[in-house]
């Protein structure tokens, strides 16, 4: 009796996690689904889970440029996705860079003014960004960084957050190894270069995943930050294409699985760094 | 200065200036632009200026849409705070089970939609909760509920949007607690199990407790998060149906960035830096008094 009650626990357990997993990547499937259907075969009850016909005519339309009434005609979908990638690209080399290296000063090195900009740095996480923006935005306007690369990604390289992580993982690394290292006769640069950074691969990787899906996602300072549509990245030009062409279903599909799909594909191949960061080694397997 | 600190100083200095230049200075210079009447005739020529001093705060006060967007903003961190850390701690409790198979899998499947954008996610989910066409109403229909204006109706716009930021982000707290779940001690939950503490017994003794600073943390951080929606209303709604999703911070970017208003604006910005301060000031004494931090 005991066992077939546990048994039965466990068939009932299995399951539920199994429909709430359903549920939960249906509207992705229904996304990807929607995006090869012909045009409003999707404004249809009961709606069509699976088109009556593949077709790639949406993302003909949306990421084809052609001509019509003898003007030029694009969506500027592909120019948004080449400059998300450059922006994403650019923004996590720069802020690996800049937050790996003052990450490992900040828990290894002593210097003057350490402890004290420390607890400024983490006093500073509970202001939100948006405060910071309006002025930024004044102050680049001044300096013509305004629809600029630059002022796209500047912003972004303030990595408070960033070095906060770096610092954490580089309080395991044992004093002797680098105090050994001194004795030898090594640089700081040098140890920095050959002990510390390969120690620090992995959570370099978990550390870029996280810059580069943040830099790829950001909506809030590219919308004010970008007046030119030419300098879109995705998020912005999608939300544009959206408010205008709202009930078109099938159009908007695509769109939606051209800006997520690099991303899932992304972290469905770094997931054990991603996933493995945030759970800190306390769980296995 | 010894080696050692000129080459801390070489490792941090960039990245300190850059902090300074597009953060620390910002956020000071915040404040005085609150307390200005910097608009559109200043953005065209800054001797159009003038200081105000608490003005905007006083125009603030008697602008019904802020209220109304105070009360939105609310309503949504108070709704979907409990909504999204009770989605992330079930699931963690469920994964945490150990007749449950092949966790790695699920644990990846559920965590994929917080690693999506915004802006295409809610693109999606505008169509999952059509009125006529919707997944969400037609899966309410084989259960025999009418269908229901989900973005079109005041009433339900919050809850809507709320179900789909639930959806996107339930996933991270979920994994921050599975960590924090693996690390309550097994003697004591075995001891409890031996005592005959029955299941809620050991979760509100055992695993609660020892969970408690985590979950303090998460409420902290969601707070902030739902406090700060914005790309949401942005894409699904437009601030409505009649102003039933107008944000604090959706309101903030219309003043700035579509009327220009930047000091009317800043002053916004300031009121959710305070309420985030002020919130998260008052759950860390929560925590303290039940001994969580």
């Amino acid at each position: 009796m005991a066992v077939t009650g546990k048994r039965a626990r466990a068939v009932l357990l299995n399951a539920l996690v199994a429909a709430i997993t359903l549920a939960v990547l249906a509207p992705f499937a229904w996304m990807v689904t929607v995006s090869f259907m012909p045009r409003y075969e999707s404004s249809r009850y009961p709606p069509p889970l699976w088109p009556s016909r593949w077709t790639w005519g949406n993302y003909y339309e949306l990421l084809y440029r052609r001509l019509i009434d003898g003007a030029w005609f694009d969506y500027r979908i592909v120019p948004a996705l080449g400059n998300s990638l450059v922006v994403a690209t650019v923004s996590t080399l720069l802020g690996l860079l800049l937050t790996v290296p003052a990450g490992y000063a900040f828990a290894k090195l002593r210097f003057r003014g350490r402890e004290r900009l420390l607890q400024l740095l983490i006093a500073s996480l509970v202001v939100p960004g948006q405060v910071a923006m309006l002025p930024l935005f004044l102050i680049f306007r001044e300096i013509g960084l305004v629809n600029t690369w630059p002022g796209l990604i500047l912003p972004s390289l303030a990595g408070i957050f960033a070095i906060l992580f770096v610092r954490q993982a580089t309080l395991s690394i044992p004093d002797e190894m680098l105090d050994a290292a001194r004795l030898d006769g090594a640089g700081e640069l040098a140890i920095f270069r050959r002990v510390v950074l390969p120690l620090l691969a992995p959570v370099t990787v978990t550390l870029a995943l996280f810059m580069f899906l943040g830099s790829w996602n950001d909506f809030l300072w590219p919308l004010i930050v970008l007046a030119d549509q030419h300098r879109y990245t995705l998020p912005v030009a999608v939300a544009a294409i959206s408010r205008e062409h709202a009930a078109d279903g099938e159009l908007m599909m695509a769109a939606a699985v051209v800006t997520t799909l690099p991303v899932l594909l992304l972290f469905l191949a770094l997931q054990r760094y991603y996933i493995g960061g945030l759970l800190g080694g306390s769980v296995k397997g | 200065m010894t080696r050692q600190e000129r080459a801390a100083w070489l490792f941090a200095a960039p990245v300190l200036g850059i902090i300074a230049l597009v953060f620390v200075l910002p956020t000071l210079l915040a404040f005085g632009l609150s307390l200005t009447d910097y608009s559109i005739y200043a953005l065209a020529d800054w001797s159009n200026l003038r200081f105000v001093g608490l003005g905007n705060f006083a125009d603030l006060l008697s602008t019904p849409l802020f209220w109304r967007a105070l009360r939105n903003t609310a309503l949504f961190a108070a709704l979907g705070v409990p909504m999204a850390i009770g989605a992330s701690l079930f699931t963690a409790l469920l994964l945490h089970d150990a007749t449950v198979r092949w966790k790695p899998v699920w644990r990846v499947a559920l965590f994929a939609p917080y690693v999506t954008g915004v802006v295409a996610t809610a693109v999606v989910w505008r169509y999952v909760l059509n009125t006529r066409f919707g997944l969400v109403n037609w899966a309410l229909a084989q259960v025999g509920v009418a269908p229901v204006d989900w973005l079109g109706d005041p009433r339900w716009s919050i809850p809507a949007i709320l179900l789909f930021v639930t959806w996107k982000v339930f996933g991270y707290n979920m994994i921050v607690f599975t960590a924090a779940l693996a690390a309550v001690p097994g003697e004591l939950m075995e001891a409890a199990r031996l005592d005959g503490a029955g299941w809620w017994t050991r979760f509100r003794h055992v695993t609660l407790p020892a969970i408690g600073p985590t979950l303090l943390l998460a409420a902290v951080m969601s707070v902030a998060g739902f406090l700060q929606i914005f790309a949401e209303p942005y894409v699904m709604t437009l601030g409505g149906p009649s102003q039933s999703t107008t944000t604090v911070l959706y309101f903030m970017f219309e003043e700035g960035f579509k009327w220009w208003n930047l000091g009317q604006a800043s002053a916004v910005a300031f009121v959710l830096f305070v309420l985030i301060l002020a919130l998260t000031l008052v759950q860390t004494r929560i925590g303290k008094r039940y001994e969580w931090l």
